[in-house]
This record gives structure tokens, sequence and C-alpha cells, in this order.
């Protein structure tokens, strides 16, 4: 029975497609890149009208692979496989789900580890520093292509949900929902500090040689790996690390340094040392950068809902008790604009102990929540309203 | 779907296209209701994960937010009417809330059962027993109604406070108006509706 229920709502094997756009992209900082690739997959069936589509947008170290399986021997399925297949949270019997890899990424798309064919070299550090908005471009691009006029959704978690709510501002007539999970409209200092201590620790790396490590046949390995142990800290909580390791000693299970003495040092050093294997130090930079900077009040003298005013989308803002990352606050903030500006929004706080990192897990109140909504969008879609 | 007796009564005094509050909203039928009838633009406010799934499903803007811990984060006057349903006795900090109610809404909306129905004192004066009846079904150890008051408190906390009363309805416990409650409106009814407005 139990393998019944794994292939009930498993996606099952999945492809990874590359959308090459042919033309120059101008970007934010007034850089062009003078065409571009992302790579992609696709859950679910777009419908004939083409209005079932949904489109995932991924955080700081996310990528296209949200969800199934590449080989049917992978240890573990897409990064938020959890809320994405048949009869979950975002339903692959009723959706059309999108996911991509960002430009600038280091998955497949086009970014710093891309030869640049002005030098025939990667770009290395010398990829143009993209921004959300440059991202939700691109992402309206692979849309084009794939013949998608207007999402049913559009919905990420984290920096994700920065570009959810940018699709909803660039885009007002082609996003029918936005689902912006563990996000903030602008990061905070102390936001910003933990990303900057972050990037400082790649720098400092004597590998990382101003980021034109690949050209010396080098890995900026400690680096990336103490970035990656700082991110993780604040990603989760004080109580779920507590109740995760407490003050136990190490097993073994994660690591056989002799150094380390207790459970959750162990626990980081694998999880950085796993994470400075497949990211690109170039990557991180651009993508903690594209964070920091995302502020779409900025154009309107600081004023959200004024930066809202144009969105059309019907909006649902989730956040976590225990996420100080990205605060319950932050959330509020984007509500209290919304609300501000006139918007159809509606908002949950989810009891969660698992700090930032929750809104990757399958907490049974948020994909409760998350399938309620996105099954009334469907409604208003088939009722001809919304 | 045929509303609660109170909230039909309360959609009767929302004005067609208002920006609505709701504070409270429960499962979101008051502010379901007002949307599909009345055209009204509104929010609901509730704190239960349970209410915020129902509102959800309906369509309802809901937002969970704890009512104890205020409503600051709304602006001043960014509403037509700011309603409160039922909900009065169960807050921590009534006048501060009715005192903000005011400040975000131009006019208000609040109903409540009424403590000083003949029913609420005979039980009290007769067999000694906190009052259980149709509008306060719970028992004194398990019930969430920590600031019950009397049609008269209120009106007194009114005059203190400056609040207007635009409105006042008074009903039995079928939320009928009856000749009986005229005479003597703080003895016979069994549940109250005031509309305010600011000082």
């Amino acid at each position: 029975m139990s393998a019944q229920t794994i292939q009930a709502d498993a996606i099952g094997l999945v492809e990874v497609h590359t959308f090459q756009h042919g033309g120059p992209l101008v970007l934010q900082n007034g850089a062009t890149l003078q065409n571009f690739e992302l790579v992609y997959e696709t859950y679910g069936q777009l419908n004939s009208a083409r209005d079932n589509a949904i489109l995932i947008c991924h955080a700081l170290s996310g990528h296209h692979h949200a969800a199934g399986r590449h080989h049917p021997d992978d240890a573990k399925p897409g990064w938020w496989d959890a809320c994405i297949g048949p009869g979950k949270a975002i339903d692959t019997n009723q959706f059309f789900v999108l996911s991509l890899n960002n430009l600038g990424g280091c998955h497949g798309s086009t970014g710093p580890k891309t030869i640049n064919p002005e030098t025939g070299k990667a770009y290395g550090p010398d990829f143009p520093q993209v921004v959300v908005r440059d991202w939700v471009t691109s992402q309206a691009k692979l849309a084009d292509h794939l013949g998608i006029e207007t999402f049913a959704a559009v919905i990420g978690g984290s920096l994700g949900g920065m570009q959810a709510m940018q699709w909803a501002i660039e885009y007002p007539d082609r996003v029918r929902s936005c689902v912006i999970i563990a996000a903030a409209a602008k990061l905070s200092a102390q936001n910003i500090a933990f990303n900057e201590i972050a990037r400082q620790a790649i720098v400092s790396d004597q590998n990382y040689l101003d980021g034109r490590y690949e050209e010396a046949d080098k890995i900026p390995n400690r680096g990336l790996m103490l970035a990656r142990m700082i991110g993780h800290v604040t990603y989760l909580s004080d109580d779920g690390m507590g109740n995760k390791f407490g003050r136990e000693v190490k097993s073994g299970e994660f690591d056989q340094d002799e150094s380390i003495e207790f459970q959750v040092e162990s626990y980081l050093h694998y999880q950085g040392r796993a994470f400075s294997k497949y990211f690109d130090a170039n990557t991180y930079m651009l993508m903690t950068h594209a964070l920091d900077q995302f502020d779409p009040a900025r154009g309107h003298a600081g004023d959200l809902a004024e930066a809202l005013s144009a969105a059309q989308a019907r909006f649902l803002v989730l956040s976590f008790s225990s996420d100080w990352r990205f605060s319950s606050q932050r959330s509020q903030e984007i509500i209290d604009a919304l609300i501000t500006a006139r918007k159809n929004v509606a908002s949950a706080v989810v009891e969660s102990e698992h700090g930032h990192d929750s809104f990757l897990l399958p907490l049974t109140r948020y994909t409760t929540i998350m399938k309620t909504f996105l099954q009334r969008v469907l409604d208003e879609m088939r009722e001809g309203g919304a | 779907m045929t509303l609660r007796g109170d909230l039909q009564l309360v959609q009767d005094l929302i004005n067609p296209g208002a920006r609505v509050l709701d504070l409270g909203c429960g499962d979101g039928a008051l502010l379901d209701n007002l949307q599909r009838h009345k055209g009204v633009n509104g929010y609901g406010l509730d704190r239960d994960p349970v209410n915020i799934n129902r509102c959800l499903a309906s369509g309802v803007n809901v937002v969970q937010q704890d009512l104890d811990h205020g409503i600051g984060n709304f602006l001043d006057d960014s509403f037509d009417m700011v309603v409160m349903t039922n909900t009065l006795q169960a807050v921590k900090n009534p006048r501060t809330l009715l005192r903000e109610m005011l400040r975000v809404g131009e006019e208000c909306l609040v109903t409540f059962p009424n403590f000083g129905h003949w029913q609420c004192r005979l039980q009290i004066f007769l067999h000694g027993r906190m009052p259980v009846s149709a509008h306060l079904p719970h028992s004194w150890f398990d019930t969430p109604n920590i600031h019950l008051c009397t049609a008269q408190d209120f009106e007194q906390l009114c005059a203190a406070e400056g609040f207007r009363i635009i409105q006042r309805r008074m009903v039995n416990q079928a939320y009928r108006q009856q000749r009986l409650i005229a005479l003597a409106p703080n003895f016979f009814s069994s549940y109250c509706f005031y509309r305010l407005g600011r000082p």
C-alpha cells in the first residue's frame, strides 16, 4: 500500500529542457546579453486554453529541478517535491507547473560559468549583475516561448517570493494570482549584513582570486562552505536546532573530522561541504547582491503601496512563526501595503519551529492553505470571475 | 448562503460599495455576502487557522491577525466601516480597540450579547449562577467572553469616550425587535447592535 501511495503523489521522471533566446536582453544595469539560455522543467499538462500554468521562482540556492527525479535511482527528488505533484499543494493533476534556473545561475542557465562570446572564456566575475527585475523579464520571454499568456499563479519562497511580487508589478495582466512565501519587500540591514558576511567568507578564500578561480583551475571551497554554514544557521531557528541536535556529540553520521565535537557542528560541515561541491561562488555573489538590491518601492519614494498599485493579482502572503531571517513582520509590511493599495490579499502565519527553511517543508497547515487558495483561483477562472 | 441572524442585520446596516474591515471575521460569511450582494471591498481579520481556510475557500480577503495585538498596522481613515460582530466581549482591551476602530474607520459597527437581559439577571438573582443562554452558551470555566457588559454599560462608555451612537438596534434571541424591548431595552433585549461615529 505504501508503494501505491508513493506512486500516487509522485511526479516520476522529469526531463530538463533548454530555452534559447536568440535576441539581445538589455539588463537593468545597462549591460546587454547578446543571447541567453534558460534550463527549465515542466510538470503536469498545459490545457488547451493555456491558462493553467504556474510559475515557480526559486530562491538563493535553488534551480530548475523542483520536483520529480531525473533517474529512477536519484537519491532525492527536486527541492520542492514536498509541495509539487499529483494531489499535492501545487497539484499537477490540475496545473502545468514551470520551474527554471534563473539567469546568472550555475545549474545550466546562462551565468558566470557560461563562455563569454566576446572573450571565448567563461564570464566568471564579469557576468553582468542581474537583479530580480531581469529575472522576471527573462522568465516572461520563456513564458512567451511556451505560449503562456497568463499564469494562474506565480509562486516563490524567500528570494523567489520577491520575483513573484515583481511579476505582479511588472506584468499585472499576466498574473492571476501571486503567492509570496517567507519573503520581504526589501531586506533589512541585518539581512544584508548576513549576506555580506557570507560574501566575505568567499572573498577571503585564497582560491577565490577575485572570482577568476576557474581560469586558475581552483575552487574556493572553504569560502563557499563557510558562506553556506552561516546561511544555514540563519535559515533555522534556535528551537529547531535545539530539537534536532541539542548538545549531542557527533555520531559520525555526517562527518568524520576528529576536531568536531557536537552533532550540530558535524551537520553544518556536511551541509557546507556538499554545497561547496555543486554551487558556483560567482553565482553566490550575484544572487546575494540581487537579494540585497530588491526594493520595488525605491522608484516610488519608498511607498510600497504605490509600487503595488498596478498589480491585479489575487495575493497570498505566507510566513512562518519561527522564521527570523524573513520574519512575519516583513510579510506584514507587504500585506499592509497591499491593503492600502486595495488589492485582494489573504495571509497566514504558519506555526513552525523550522525557521526560514519551513517554506520547503510539507507542513500540513502550509500545504492546506496553498492548496485551498489555488483551488479557489481555479474555481474563479472556471466561473469566469476574478 | 443564509447568514447568521446577527450578520443579516449587520449587512442591512452597511452601505453598498463601502470599504469594510471585519474584525474577527470568522468563516468570512459576512464579507462573502457583502462582496456578492453589495459590491463591498472588504478585508477580514481572524486568528483561527480553521476560519482562515474557510475564508480562503470562499475567496474572502482574510488576514491572520490577533485583535489582542491591536490594529495599529491600519492607516487612519482607511475604511468606511469597521465591523466587529459578537467579539467585543472576548477581546483583551475593548476600549482601546473601539478607539482604534474609529481611527481606522469613519464609522464602526459593534454587536454583542446584552448581559443586562432579564434572563441573565434572573439566573444570578434567583439561582446565584453565572448566566448561560442562547447568546451566552458557554459555562463560566470555558467561556472566551472576558469582558461582558450590559447595553447600559456600553452606552456609558460611549458617552465617556465621546463616541456618537448613530444607530442602535436591540433584539430578542431570534434577532427580532419587539415592542417590549422598546419599553426597557436593557432589560428585554438579549443582543444589541451599535453603529458608532467619531466624537
